[in-house]
């Protein structure tokens, strides 16, 4: 080999060690700032909290004999070792109808976010890779449904196809979808429009290669951070929609649905309203704050 | 004053061009979600006991049966003529009803953002100013508490302190003013969070700005170089979302009517809803989508009055025209 | 000595951040007269906006700190005067203009407007036909028809912009301009423009300037001394007679001289400075030059050097000429 062959050689070595340092350090430092944000933290340890309890509610405690059954013997006990929280008025133990109104609202949130994250990458991702005249009609598309307040859309998709879960979940999702393909689109225009995307191009790398390696990496960022407000923002909208009774339905244990009965007992049994009010808090304050710090720590800026 | 006011007008007028597609574009989709509603109206209509035949005719009658381009048509025709049809269950015109239970919508949601605006502006404002200091936690605190707490638990909490325990507003209904205070608080509440947020990291943005570096520079007192420079400057893009929240806070309202036994749009969405009375949802519906979409307007056009560089695009196309002429 | 403008005397400046302590100043002396130049010269990184910046007193709030020496202005003690004193001095005695003109003006405000509130806060005796007058003078002595003041920034070009940025920072008539890197950010023609616009002003008006640069050709331009920085300390200054046709530098000032490319003599490759500038938040023992000076020794390592005298005016801090002059 001749000399400039013999650098060359050593310079791609180079080139591809660096490469995989980079990636690996990427997500790193990403996590490492993470890592400093301390109400971030406080959100992801809390969810992870509750997301263990909800999932493992069936080792304290029985979902057919605590959460449905009826035990009208047992009305408006007060909080005690028995019942932690105290029985409602059907003499169910409301702790176990709180956990278990976790697994409805947490499915919920991930079945909206899975719809809305499918349905905005097929249309933000042919509106930003296509262009022209495509581009400019599925914008329109989406203005139009973004005109329309949000918990009025899911209403109207409700109303229209009836409350079954399935319903219920694809309203959801289509009320995201629009915000969803906008942060796709922008995120893929963004991207293609980089230099270093150009000078991949110039190197003749292929389109895959660009979509893969440079795109959806970057991409991936403010995806996450819609992706916790979007949970966020559908157990705020499926409490409110089981609360005017158009969600889920009796018996299953919802937070908006106890909330709903709760407010003719409010009176004399505070506890019933107050407990899945909290509920409904801790899991959204837990997500905003989580994304909150995703968002500080994907911004290249530093904060100070 | 008001510089280029013409090329204001011009940018209005554009705006006003093109809030038509969009406001047809929410008619057609609501008008088709409402289409896919299980159920037969003309069964509803004439009740339990119609015969085959009745309904029928009836369907032929009121057009059902025509393809859907038509019937939009004729819907929206109708509905500029003031004509909504009539509701499936009390027979009453659509429009009346909507009439009646407007303005007690438009009120709870027009004092909602209001309140939203004025204290969450402010705090928000004093909060970047006083960066990590007590105020700026508390309010901060404050606001992530609020924006995850549902409106309707709020609600519900301002009764049991307000109404239960204190006796000092009522819980029910619309008989005073006072009867407006407890729902607006609860409706502002995710409002005035999540403004107070957008504006306080849009201040500290700006603080950053070399501008306001250059303000210093050149002896400004702090006081003159916040309210002077920055606080325009952050308060642009803040400006831009108050429309979305109004039309949050109408989503809201629909929620707290229930909470409060307000007689208002959302009571009447709900009732509607449950007897599955289709032309009354459908334009309660559209009354709500089509005023949040003509506040999204008024709020673009203020927008265009504060921001120079919008107005000045206009201004600066004369000029080259003059020259080049 | 009364003929000094300013005094800078053995300036330690700090910043404090989450992650370390930032050295950026240490232990600078200079000083400045009456309507002299003063060409401060060295790379990114070497402290001099932070030194300028200290001087008006604009470090950031709870990060930048002045830990140690005293800068005179005009026989003012600048550190020890209250914020409200300060606020007189800025825009009026003494001005900045900073390095990137598409950042340094408020967006939602006119330039007449821009220029006109220097005039607002220091002469609150003229009145507004007074002041407009000012505003539209400043803006034909840069070169910018008076009747554009109604427009906003984003209307004018970068060289423009800076442009509207000087006839700010003159419009009170200042006695110290400090410049950082005024014509960094602008295409190579607008720069001799503006330069040659400055030099002007500055004999017209009398003013005394501290020219921050990294560009030895803009230094040779219009200056009448200069200061070589590096990491945080003066290495060597002397008038540009002595930098530039003296025979006696600072190892640094050598580097600097032979990274130019050269267009008389044919060279086949530019000399870089082998190495970066030492870290400032952990800066090593002994001369902060040490690593990556060709004439390093044992004494450079263990010891800092002192500043020796080399000439009239000319001065050096370096070991190598401590036999040439004493201490």
């Amino acid at each position: 080999m001749t000399a400039t062959e013999t650098v060359s050689a050593s310079g791609l070595q180079a080139q591809e060690r660096f490469k995989k340092y980079k990636k690996k350090s990427q997500f790193r430092t990403i996590w490492n700032r993470l890592k400093k944000n301390r109400l971030a933290m406080l959100g992801l340890i809390i969810f992870s909290v509750i997301l263990i309890i909800v999932l493992g509610a069936d080792l304290a405690f029985d979902y057919e004999a605590d959460a449905i059954a009826q035990h009208l013997s047992q009305r408006f006990k007060h909080p005690s070792w028995q019942h932690l929280l105290g029985t409602d008025q059907y003499g169910r133990d409301l702790l176990a109808r709180v956990i278990y109104g976790g697994r409805i609202s947490l499915f919920v949130g991930i079945a909206t976010i899975c719809v809305s994250l499918t349905m905005g990458i097929v249309i933000g991702a042919s509106a930003a890779y296509y262009g022209g005249w495509v581009d400019n009609v599925l914008m329109r598309f989406t203005d139009m449904f973004l005109a329309i307040p949000h918990t009025l859309m899911a209403l109207t998709l409700v109303a229209a196809l009836g409350n079954s879960m399935l319903n219920l979940i694809l309203a959801m999702g289509l009320s995201n979808t629009p915000r969803m393909s906008r942060l796709v689109r922008s995120a893929v225009l963004g991207i293609t429009e980089q230099d270093y995307v150009k000078a991949a191009r110039s190197c003749g790398a292929k389109d895959s290669r660009i979509i893969f390696r440079h795109i959806l990496p970057n991409a991936i960022g403010p995806i996450l951070v819609q992706a916790t407000q979007t949970v966020a923002r559908s157990v705020l909208t499926i409490s409110a929609l089981s609360f005017i009774g158009l969600g889920i339905s009796e018996p299953t244990p919802e937070w908006g649905a106890m909330l709903s009965e709760a407010k003719s007992q409010m009176r004399y049994h505070a506890n019933l309203a107050v407990a899945p009010g909290v509920a409904i808090i801790t899991s959204v304050l837990s997500l905003t704050l989580l994304g909150d710090g995703l968002r500080d720590a994907l911004d290249p800026r530093l904060k100070n | 004053m008001i510089r280029g006011g013409k090329s204001v007008l011009r940018y209005i007028v554009k705006r006003l061009v093109m809030i038509i597609p969009v406001m047809l574009g929410v008619t057609l989709i609501i008008f088709s979600i409402m289409d896919l509603t299980p159920g037969d109206p003309a069964m509803m209509i004439l009740g339990e006991g119609a015969t085959p035949e009745d309904c029928a005719a009836l369907r032929v009658e009121m057009g059902l049966n025509d393809p859907f381009v038509v019937r939009y048509c004729r819907y929206i025709g109708n509905a500029l003529k003031g004509d909504f049809g009539k509701s499936y269950r009390t027979r009453i015109p659509v429009f009346q009803e909507i009439l009646n239970r407007l303005p007690y919508t438009l009120c709870l949601a027009f004092i909602s953002i209001f309140i939203a605006v004025s204290l969450g502006l402010p705090i928000g404002v004093l909060s970047a100013v006083k960066q990590y200091t007590i105020i700026d936690n508390a309010a901060v605190g404050t606001a992530l508490l609020m924006t995850s707490m549902p409106s309707f638990w709020l609600g519900m909490m301002l009764i049991l302190t307000f109404s239960i325990r204190f006796k000092i507003f009522p819980p029910l209904g619309v008989d005073s003013w006072k009867c407006f205070i407890l729902p607006a608080i609860s409706t502002s509440a995710t409002s005035m969070a999540a403004l107070l947020r957008m504006t306080r990291s849009a201040m500290l943005e700006v603080i950053r700005q070399d501008y306001i570096r250059t303000a210093r520079a050149k002896g400004a007192s702090e006081c003159r170089v916040i309210f002077r420079h920055a606080l325009r400057n952050a308060l642009l893009p803040v400006v831009t979302v108050v429309g979305m929240y109004f039309g949050v806070g109408l989503g809201g309202a629909i929620v707290i009517e229930q909470v409060f036994a307000i007689p208002g749009l959302g009571q009447l969405m709900v009732n509607a809803i449950r007897d599955k009375d289709v032309p009354m949802l459908v334009a309660a519906v559209l009354f709500a989508a089509i005023i949040a979409s003509l506040i999204n307007l008024v709020v673009d056009i203020m927008y265009a009055y504060i921001d120079p560089r919008l107005k000045s695009k206009y201004v600066v196309v004369k000029i080259r025209r003059r020259s080049a002429s | 000595m009364s003929d000094n403008l300013l005094k800078i005397k053995d300036l330690h400046v700090m910043y404090r951040t989450d992650d370390a302590n930032i050295y950026a100043v240490n232990g600078v002396d200079l000083s400045l007269q009456k309507g002299r130049t003063l060409g401060l010269v060295g790379e990114t990184g070497a402290g001099k906006t932070t030194l300028a910046l200290s001087v008006m007193r604009l470090l950031p709030d709870n990060v930048g700190f002045v830990t140690g020496g005293s800068i005179t202005f005009d026989e003012f003690e600048v550190m020890k005067l209250s914020e409200q004193d300060m606020r007189l001095l800025r825009g009026k005695d003494i001005s900045m203009i900073f390095q990137d003109p598409m950042t340094s003006l408020n967006p939602i405000k006119t330039v007449g407007s821009q220029i006109d509130e220097v005039l607002e806060l220091h002469h609150p005796e003229q009145s507004a036909t007074e002041r407009a007058h000012q505003v539209d003078r400043m803006m034909e002595m840069v070169g910018i028809p008076a009747n554009r003041k109604g427009e906003y920034p984003h209307q004018f070009s970068g060289g423009m912009k800076q442009r509207i940025v000087i006839a700010i920072a003159l419009a009170c008539n200042p006695k110290l301009l400090l410049a950082d890197e005024p014509t960094t950010a602008l295409d190579v023609t607008i720069q001799a423009q503006v330069l040659t616009m400055m030099n002007r002003l500055k004999s017209q008006l009398g003013t005394s300037m501290i020219l921050i640069t990294h560009d030895l050709g803009i230094v040779a331009q219009i200056c009448d001394e200069v200061a070589i920085m590096y990491a945080g300390e003066i290495v060597e200054k002397g008038t540009v007679e002595d930098i530039f046709e003296g025979t006696v530098h600072h190892p640094y000032t050598v580097g600097l001289f032979g990274a130019i490319p050269n267009l008389k003599e044919k060279t086949r490759r530019l000399h870089p400075i082998e190495g970066l500038m030492p870290d400032p938040a952990t800066l090593p023992q002994g001369c902060y030059f040490a690593d990556r000076c060709e004439h390093c020794t044992v004494r450079c390592r263990s010891e800092s050097p002192q500043m020796l005298r080399v000439g009239e005016t000319h001065r050096v801090k370096c070991h190598l000429f401590c036999n040439q002059s004493g201490v």
